[in-house]
């Protein structure tokens, strides 16, 4: 060991939060696109909403959580998917104004 | 291909070959992850961004163009993120060498010719609006 045990959970922990807060800023921006006054936006805005909440509670205990980090997890596939979701509803609502 | 994303969903299977290494790899791999998925995620900022921010441009659905590509990239930078880190954890369980990949130059261009592309653009309308 060199000496940092402590150190490479916690900074592995931050790059949690860095990216749970893009997820977030993301998750601003698809509703903001969404909200554009009708029926089928509110209904993307509210699965936007959704797939954030899911993956922010799955991924909480990495992010923030004390302890050893010594398991791999679903976080990682989990987090990733919820970051296509957003993506995907974003193509949705750009290919929908199209029409 | 569906035993490929189902294996990402099953953390037991990727813990099943080889020996646990030192832990301090598996959370450097696990940070490459997320500094991928951030990438991903700025690209699909970006997407966002250029559908509700950009004026209408004076080709037809330009803008839409332009958003869909970079929320379709962003979309694909999330999930060869998550490949590359299955097949990376793998490789260092088993102690092989680690999955080289062209992805990063590959986007890295795509970045590059896009970005050029745009000059071009700003510089033609410039120009022609004189």
């Amino acid at each position: 060991m060199t000496g940092d045990p402590g150190l490479q959970p916690e900074r592995t922990r931050l790059a949690w939060r860095r990216t749970l807060l893009a997820l977030t800023v993301v998750t601003v921006l698809t509703v903001r696109l969404a909200l554009s006054g009708d029926a089928v936006g509110a209904v993307l805005a509210g699965v936007a909403i959704a797939g954030w909440a899911a993956a922010l509670a799955l991924c909480w205990r990495r992010a923030v959580g004390s302890g050893p980090m010594r398991d791999t997890s679903r976080t990682m596939p989990v987090v990733a998917l919820a970051a296509v979701g957003q993506a995907a509803v974003g193509v949705l609502l750009t290919v929908r104004g199209v029409w | 291909m569906w035993e490929t994303v189902r294996r990402w969903f099953d953390p037991r299977e990727l813990r099943s070959v080889g020996s646990t290494p030192d832990y301090r790899f598996s959370l450097a791999n696990e940070r490459t992850f997320l500094a991928w998925l951030r990438t991903g995620l700025a690209l699909v900022a970006g997407g966002l961004a250029a559908a509700q921010f950009l004026p209408p441009l004076p080709l037809a659905h330009l803008r839409e163009a332009i958003a869909v590509a970079l929320l379709l990239l962003g979309g694909t930078v999330a999930v060869r993120a998550v490949d590359h880190w299955a097949r990376t954890e793998r490789a260092i369980r088993l102690g092989e060498e680690l999955p080289a990949s062209r992805f990063p130059a590959v986007l890295a261009l795509a970045v590059g010719l896009g970005a050029l592309l745009l000059v071009v653009a700003v510089l033609v309308r410039a120009v022609g609006g004189q």
